[in-house]
């Protein structure tokens, strides 16, 4: 059987697809994210060093990888949008924007609650926690910029290049602890391995997988809605049951 | 050239020069960058004179004395090449401990003794149970005692 993938390109078959597909993520998302925590909050040995208040990482690292990874998605989608011209890839790319921007604040903002207590400052002006908070602004002025301006298509082009040349900060984000002398410490999951415990490791990474399926599901239903505000003047839209009613 | 493969040109030729713009500028501001300097780049006298600026390191083990004030702290900064002797009026963190890293700003006085105001402790990126923190630091004991004969010492015996 041939499918034609193209033909899910098209924002009037790809609006049933992804209504029809976000239940697969969300719940899962739900289940896991309740696992997970549970884990990590009460099966999870206690550190020898940090004791309890270790355990903000099983929040704080999820959110802190997937607010890069959605970056670096988000300007491959608005690069395909440039290329190639396809309405969706840019719709996407608008539909990641705010999820990302909220796990970049979730990062900083568990970050600061995890720094007092054992660094002993809320914030310190280090490349790791620095380039982090531009991350967050670079999400905070793609939005803004896409919102500005009227017409979708350039609003789409503008925002394109912003996204496409922010994403230098990302491996900036990444390699900032090995390149620079920081606060915030080195990476404890590397290629040749994770410094970890086993229960804190399978914790850590069942949140991540939650945190991926619950970023997949909020895009799909936000770029649903954005492709209802774009084709509003279509006709298929005004065929929709729930436009009609 | 088709406009598509020209706009695909034109995108990868834009990060790639922008990237090197951004590494240069990295690069040149390399010591800005940093948050710390390590006691040999004081040493070197790479640290801002007669400025405040931030010293990192570990806290040399047996260095820490309290004074009679309860407040006042001397310790020492090590890199395990150079040693920079620190005194801080305040309360540490948690973390602050003999042999762990350890963040300092302050300014250097005129007997090379860095007055901090601030001290902020630095962990690693190990995450363990204690009873496996144990675990190595026994076995790294037995180590020790391994190459030192006769020297046993009485708080981790070998094992039997």
């Amino acid at each position: 059987m041939a499918i034609n993938w193209f033909k899910y390109s098209a924002p009037s078959t790809f609006y049933g697809l992804a209504g029809k597909l976000i239940p697969f993520f969300a719940w899962p998302a739900v289940l896991l994210f309740a696992i997970g925590l549970y884990i990590g909050f009460f099966v999870a040995p206690t550190d020898a060093v940090q004791s309890e208040a270790y355990r903000i990482i099983f929040i704080h690292v999820p959110a802190s990888i997937l607010s890069m990874f959605i970056y670096l998605i988000m300007a491959g989608y608005a690069a395909l949008g440039l290329i190639f011209n396809t309405r969706l890839s840019s719709m996407m790319a608008q539909a990641l924007a705010p999820t990302g921007a909220l796990f970049a604040f979730i990062s900083l903002w568990t970050g600061a609650l995890w720094g007092k207590p054992m660094w002993g400052a809320w914030w310190v002006w280090d490349a790791r926690l620095t380039s982090e908070l531009i991350l967050l602004f670079l999400y905070l002025g793609f939005i803004a910029l896409q919102a500005s301006i009227e017409d979708p298509r350039r609003a789409d082009k503008a925002a394109a290049l912003l996204a496409i040349v922010g994403s230098v900060n990302v491996p900036i984000i990444y390699f900032s602890v090995k390149w620079w002398n920081t606060l915030h410490q080195g990476a404890t999951i590397k290629m040749s391995g994770t410094s970890m415990h086993v229960a804190m490791q399978q914790a850590m990474f069942i949140v991540l997988v939650a945190c991926w399926l619950y970023v997949i599901a909020v895009a799909l239903a936000r770029v649903r809605s954005i492709i209802l505000e774009r084709e509003r003047n279509t006709q298929w839209v005004n065929e929709l049951k729930e436009v009609q009613s | 050239m088709t406009p598509r493969q020209k706009r695909l040109g034109f995108i990868v030729a834009g990060v790639v020069l922008v990237a090197a713009a951004v590494g240069l500028v990295l690069y040149a501001l390399k010591n800005n960058v940093s948050l710390y300097f390590t006691p040999t780049q004081v040493f070197d006298k790479e640290a801002p004179q007669g400025r405040n600026f931030r010293i990192g390191g570990l806290v040399e083990p047996g260095s820490v004395k309290r004074e009679t004030d309860g407040l006042t702290v001397n310790f020492n900064i090590t890199d395990n090449h150079k040693v920079m002797p620190v005194v801080y009026k305040g309360i540490l963190p948690d973390l602050f401990k003999e042999g762990k890293g350890v963040v300092a700003q302050g300014k250097l006085d005129e007997a090379n003794v860095f007055r901090a105001d601030e001290v902020l402790a630095k962990h690693d990126e190990n995450y363990m149970p204690p009873e496996a923190a144990d675990a190595l630091k026994k076995a790294e004991a037995a180590k020790a005692n391994a190459m030192q004969p006769g020297s046993a010492s009485a708080e981790y015996p070998v094992a039997k």
